[in-house]
């Protein structure tokens, strides 16, 4: 529990910065600004994209709010309708690449439906079977003080038990999760909290695995993501990322872009009857940095052993750093 | 020296803090507003490429085949294939002087605009009074109807949207319920009225939901007087209804050339279609 005091120093700031913005807003409110430029940059007057649009930062996370509340109940029909089911592969890629182990905690950020934390769950425990097929055919002639040792140790599977906790800002989103999860009987090892990218509701040293799986281009502050992540992730912790990236093959490019802004608006309005939400999806996507810029904004946050994979020709790409 | 230029650069800063401030101040407002500034012709519009409305075309007829009571998907078909038949009834209005009157006024049939007690006030067999029964009868409302999106032209739009005002009132002055039968019967006349590909395809395909009882009904009686009325009839989108609550309903239906219906049909026939 003992907070570096590089941390505190560095939260201490950024709670003062939040301070001279508010104290700057009531003072802009006259026709003076008595403080000088340095609070005016402070003062949250930067703008961000939304899309293809420009808008002031305040208001890029109310609207991506409102696109995913209005696409939660049809978020999964429209994920295999757009991407010809091809975006299951994209995840159990994510999960072999994690390989993660029985007693792994998983922090699922942006997961929403739930999907990255299911597959998580079901990894562990093919794997732990598998461990346990592995043992009894070592142990196939027991001796009497092997088999009174095992049934001693019966529970000891209390510190092994994996737990996946899905975190997500939109209430919308989780319920749709949560529901997935009931009808699958999935429920074992999972929960489900609302919370911030930027401010995530846990403690330091928390994770052996943070996952974010096409959430963070709809991030406001990218960097202060990163920063919680590194945060909440235990020493020797992994980060992976999967999100749209820049397809490297022209060819495919302009297909690709053809295909995104011709077709999956069109299949917004006609399944989901929201063709906005759709086109602020693929115009964020051309607005999210590419693979070699995200890698450097992931070792500006302090991660260590960075690298990515190129999924189908650069349409997604996975990340994936350590905190070392 | 430096003082001089020191002050001067704090008082530059001092002015750009202020301007600054101020556009902060004019884009929060704009920021409010931003659903109210529509990048298109007209709220609402999103404009498309060819490819993109030939893609809602296939794609929205197949989803509206697939669950009907997707209006929505209708709406979008009606007018992602309704070009042509949109400039049709839209020189049909320009030429009627009734027709031209509406292409100027824009009149809006919603809740907000109509006087209900006005016309619940009217006597029985007046237009108004008739039409409010309708609402209450099938348990409707005229605020149901969706906004046009798809239309790159303004006027065409405005034609379009009130297309899809006028189909309630339609109902009364055809004396059709909204159960299936009714809303094919509609169709039908629309069709033969219109041209409009959509109400084509509805009228094709609706009676494929309907029993052998009232497919007989269809197409003895109601299906022959729908499309010779719809043939003959005055175009019913020229016609100024928010100004005529008062007149009586046979009036209304012998200047437009209607014939009343030929079989009464109840408004409780929704058990099943």
């Amino acid at each position: 529990m003992a907070v570096s005091m590089r941390q505190l120093v560095r939260r201490v700031i950024r709670l003062s910065n939040r301070n001279i913005n508010v104290t700057a807003g009531g003072v802009s409110g006259r026709s003076g600004c008595c403080w000088g430029p340095s609070s005016c940059r402070c003062f949250s007057d930067r703008n961000t994209h939304f899309g293809f649009e420009t808008v002031p930062e305040a208001e890029k996370a109310k609207r991506v709010y409102k696109v995913f509340e209005n696409v939660a109940q049809k978020y999964d029909i429209m994920n295999d309708a757009m991407s010809l089911g091809i975006h299951r592969l994209w995840k159990d890629a994510l999960l072999h690449v994690m390989n993660p182990q029985p007693g792994a905690r998983l922090l699922d950020v942006a997961g929403g439906t739930g999907d990255i934390s299911f597959r998580f769950l079901e990894y562990v425990r093919s794997q732990q079977e598998r461990q346990k097929r592995r043992v009894a055919r070592t142990m196939q002639t027991p001796s009497w003080q092997d088999i009174s040792n095992s049934y001693s140790n019966e529970d000891k599977d209390g510190p092994q038990e994996s737990k996946a906790v899905v975190c997500d800002i939109n209430k919308e989103m989780l319920k749709v999760g949560k529901q997935k999860a009931d009808s699958t009987g999935i429920s074992a090892g999972l929960s489900w909290v609302v919370g911030d990218a930027e401010e995530l509701p846990f403690d330091d040293d928390q994770f052996d695995i943070y996952t974010i799986a096409f959430g963070i281009r709809n991030v406001t502050h990218i960097d202060q993501a990163l920063q919680e992540a590194l945060r909440v992730l235990k020493p020797g912790g992994r980060f992976l990322c999967l999100e749209f990236s820049k397809v490297t093959n022209p060819v495919l490019a302009r297909l690709y872009d053809t295909y995104s802004f011709q077709v999956i608006p069109v299949l917004g309005e006609v399944i989901a009857g929201d063709w906005k939400s759709y086109q602020y999806l693929v115009e964020s996507i051309r607005k999210f940095p590419d693979q070699e810029e995200f890698k450097s904004m992931i070792e500006d946050a302090g991660f260590y052993c960075v690298q990515y994979y190129n999924l189908t020709g650069g349409v997604v790409a996975l990340h994936s750093g350590f905190k070392l | 020296m430096w003082l001089r230029v020191g002050k001067r650069f704090h008082r530059l800063n001092h002015r750009h803090c202020v301007l600054t401030s101020k556009a902060v101040c004019v884009q929060k407002l704009h920021g409010e507003f931003t659903e109210n500034n529509y990048e298109g012709l007209y709220p609402g519009h999103i404009p498309t490429t060819p490819i993109q409305k030939a893609l809602l075309a296939v794609g929205s007829g197949v989803a509206a085949l697939q669950n009907p009571y997707r209006h929505d998907m209708v709406a979008v078909l009606g007018e992602t294939t309704g070009h042509l038949a949109l400039i049709n009834l839209r020189d049909r209005m320009r030429n009627d002087p009734e027709g031209y009157t509406i292409l100027t006024e824009r009149p809006r049939i919603r809740l907000s605009t109509l006087d209900l007690s006005k016309m619940s006030s009217l006597p029985d067999g007046s237009f108004g009074r008739e039409y409010l029964r309708f609402l209450e009868d099938n348990h409707v409302t005229p605020d149901t109807r969706a906004d046009v999106k798809f239309v790159d032209n303004e006027e065409l739009a405005y034609v379009m949207q009130r297309y899809r005002e006028v189909h309630d009132l339609l109902h009364t002055l055809l004396g059709m319920p909204t159960n299936m039968l009714g809303e094919v019967a509609v169709k039908w006349f629309e069709a033969a009225q219109t041209g409009l590909p959509m109400c084509a395809l509805g009228a094709v395909l609706g009676p494929l939901r309907l029993n052998a009882s009232r497919l007989q009904s269809l197409f003895t009686s109601l299906g022959p007087w729908a499309v010779q009325n719809g043939r003959r009839a005055r175009c019913v989108l020229s016609i100024f209804y928010e100004r005529r609550w008062e007149q009586s309903l046979e009036d209304l239906r012998q200047e437009l050339n209607i014939e009343p219906p030929p079989v009464i049909l109840s408004a409780t026939n929704k058990r099943n279609t």
